[in-house]
């Protein structure tokens, strides 16, 4: 008999007793499904991070020079952290002294922030991301601006309190008004709006446009740092190669000014989107380790289930299994359709189990940010363990039924 | 003189049961010569059923020799057996024992897949064997779709379409009614006549066995009587 008339043999089989058949795939379905629908999330989530999350949060070719590390995998611990604080701050003449460092071509900003309440009259928005900054800072980020214009290098200078603000905040006060020319109270503060930057849309559900942007020298310095002092440096080289050396003369410029001599550590650090991307593999080695155990359990139990539903088959058809053998069967043609039937039983199920994990990622796709990746080796694998489970859990009751003697299978009932 | 198709020497066959040994066949010496019609009768427990098991190659014996179509089958291996049952032998069984779920035409070609034939040559013949027992138009009915006397004719068509030695008939009527039962018995007639097909035939209905020219009676696990009807 041929493989694909087995297989034919087989899905009447299924067809002919359908709950059945459904019931004992549900293993396989369930651990496949789990296997696709894992896989296919967290290499959406791969994607978002790498082209999405960490260039809309970081900027490619951007570095940060910090106090302390933005991104953290895991608890430091209270040493490390008690280190942390006694780092001294940075201030404004570091920046200065950066910018000098750097050729004209690099882009560097300050930018300090810090969570404050906006009012418009008797409207309180919620806290918003206020921050006080440089005016590279746009070129750095990249925002268009949608309405207005951003500030100029004299308005830092004057300390003006004029403010550019994102379409979240534009649209909780000034629903259906120009928000350009209004005034806003932020943190107390009256600052006249004289810009919208464009959507910037979310990640992870987080809106990136509820933010207020005014120069580092503006009264909101009083909430964001005072006394000269800011939360990072940020620098964009014009190129990739660059970067390193740009981080190099960077690293280079602080430690002068800080005076350490070459045994001491930095006490300053460099944030890169390299440094989130880590972040997440670590994560998504974590999910990736996880994977396996999960659909291990799901295929296991799913296998000893196929194995059952075998079992009762071969003791339900076994005059059948004596008609066949009376016919010219020989063992290995009755193991063979056993195996078959079991095989294409699981990876039936394996395949309603693809189908849907990747409808479940789908699903995950359309109510949240993230996108869903299809990775066409996890489709590959889940067929493969398809087929395997069946076989392997059909070895014992295909070979029961291969050794029945033809005269007692002839008489059963 | 012709060879024998069936030669069997002191076959012998004993059961364990409960402890005892049953001596279900106690050497049976027995020769069948192509183109015999042949009944093999005898009352329960005589071992009739016991020889009808061995000559079908569905059984080894314990003792004694065993000649099919030449081939000492009595010394071969399981899936030499099924190479035997599948070439020399057309089993016809009381109970029909067609699939359920396959049509009368797969039915028929069950063995021809077990031979290894291909799809269009197994269709052809199986359509051949149907027509031959007058069944060429419920080739696509299922066996509950078919009264016991059409079930009966499906599997001597799925008996004759590998044009095996012998046919194997183990009470072929014993679930029809008589009318039906004659019906049957005339195919099986014919056969013989026509094709000079070998039948061996196990019954205990002496009705049934008078259709045969050759009665051989088992009594107690040895062979009591064999005789030629006068033609």
């Amino acid at each position: 008999m041929s493989l694909l008339e087995a297989i034919r043999l087989a899905f009447g089989m299924i067809r002919a007793q359908k709950l059945k058949s459904f019931f004992s795939t549900i293993g396989a379905f369930i651990g496949v499904m789990f296997l696709i629908a894992v896989v296919s999330i967290v290499k959406g989530m791969d994607k978002y991070v790498q082209e999405d999350f960490a260039a809309k949060i970081f900027g490619i070719n951007t570095f940060t020079v910090s106090r302390r590390p933005g991104v953290q995998f895991g608890d430091p611990g209270d040493a490390v952290r008690r280190a942390w604080r006694r780092r001294p701050q940075l201030y404004e003449d570091d920046f200065h002294a950066i910018r000098a460092a750097l050729p004209s071509d690099y882009l560097v900003a300050i930018e300090s922030s810090n969570q404050a309440e906006g009012v418009v009259g008797t409207k309180h928005s919620d806290y918003i991301q206020v921050s006080g900054v440089s005016e590279d800072l746009f070129k750095i980020r990249d925002y268009q601006i949608a309405d207005g214009r951003i500030f100029t290098p004299e308005e830092i200078n004057h300390s003006a309190n004029v403010v550019v603000i994102g379409t979240d905040v534009a649209d909780s006060f000034f629903t259906g008004e120009e928000p350009v020319g209004k005034t806003i109270r932020i943190a107390g503060f009256p600052y006249t709006v004289i810009g919208v930057v464009e959507k910037q849309g979310n990640v992870f559900g987080f809106s990136l446009d509820r933010f207020a942007i005014a120069p580092y020298t503006s009264e909101i310095k009083k909430v964001v740092n005072p006394h000269k002092v800011v939360d990072g440096i940020i620098v964009k080289s014009p190129n990739d190669p660059m970067m390193h050396a740009a981080m190099d003369r960077v690293e280079g410029v602080m430690r002068s000014r800080h005076h350490l001599r070459p045994e001491e550590d930095d006490d300053f650090h460099l944030d890169t989107q390299e440094d989130v991307l880590s972040f997440w593999s670590k994560i998504a080695n974590v999910l990736y380790t996880a994977l396996p155990l999960l659909v291990g359990v799901s295929l296991v139990v799913g296998g000893i289930v196929i194995m059952n539903i075998m079992l009762m088959a071969v003791a339900e058809r076994t005059r059948e299994i004596g008609v066949r053998k009376s016919l010219g069967a020989r063992r290995r043609d009755i193991l063979a359709q056993f195996l078959v039937e079991s095989a294409t039983l699981s990876t039936t199920g394996a395949v309603l189990g693809i189908l849907s994990g990747l409808g479940l990622a789908r699903l995950v796709q359309a109510i949240s940010p993230l996108p869903m990746g299809v990775s066409p080796m996890s489709i590959l694998l889940g067929i493969v363990l398809g087929i395997g489970v069946g076989v392997i859990s059909g070895v014992y009751p295909a070979s029961r039924a291969a050794r029945l003697d033809p005269v007692t299978a002839l008489r059963a009932e | 003189m012709s060879e024998p198709v069936i030669r069997t020497v002191g076959l012998t066959r004993d059961y364990p049961m409960g402890g005892e040994i049953v001596r279900a066949l106690r050497g049976v010496d027995l020769e069948i010569l192509p183109n015999e019609y042949v009944a093999i009768m005898g009352p329960s427990g005589s071992g009739k059923s016991t020889l009808m098991n061995l000559i079908g190659c569905l059984d080894t014996p314990t003792a004694g020799q065993y000649w099919l179509a030449g081939l000492e089958v009595s010394r071969m291996t399981d899936d030499e057996l099924a190479r035997v049952r599948n070439r020399q032998i057309g089993f016809v069984f009381q109970t029909f024992n067609l699939l359920p779920r396959a049509s009368a035409l797969h039915n028929v070609e069950l063995p021809l897949v077990y031979a290894g034939l291909p799809a269009r040559e197994r269709h052809q013949k199986a359509e051949q064997a149907l027509a031959s027992v007058g069944l060429g138009d419920r080739m696509e009915h299922r066996p509950a779709e078919l009264s016991g006397g059409q079930r009966q004719r499906v599997a001597i068509a799925r008996a004759l379409v590998t044009e095996p030695s012998i046919i194997l008939a183990d009470e072929p009527t014993g679930n029809l009614d008589s009318s039906t039962s004659e019906e049957i018995m005339k195919i099986f007639e014919e056969l013989h006549r026509s094709r000079g097909q070998t039948i061996v035939m196990v019954t205990h209905e002496s009705d049934i066995a008078r259709h045969a020219a050759r009665v051989v009676t088992l009594h107690d696990g040895v062979i009591s009587s064999d005789r030629l009807k006068a033609a």
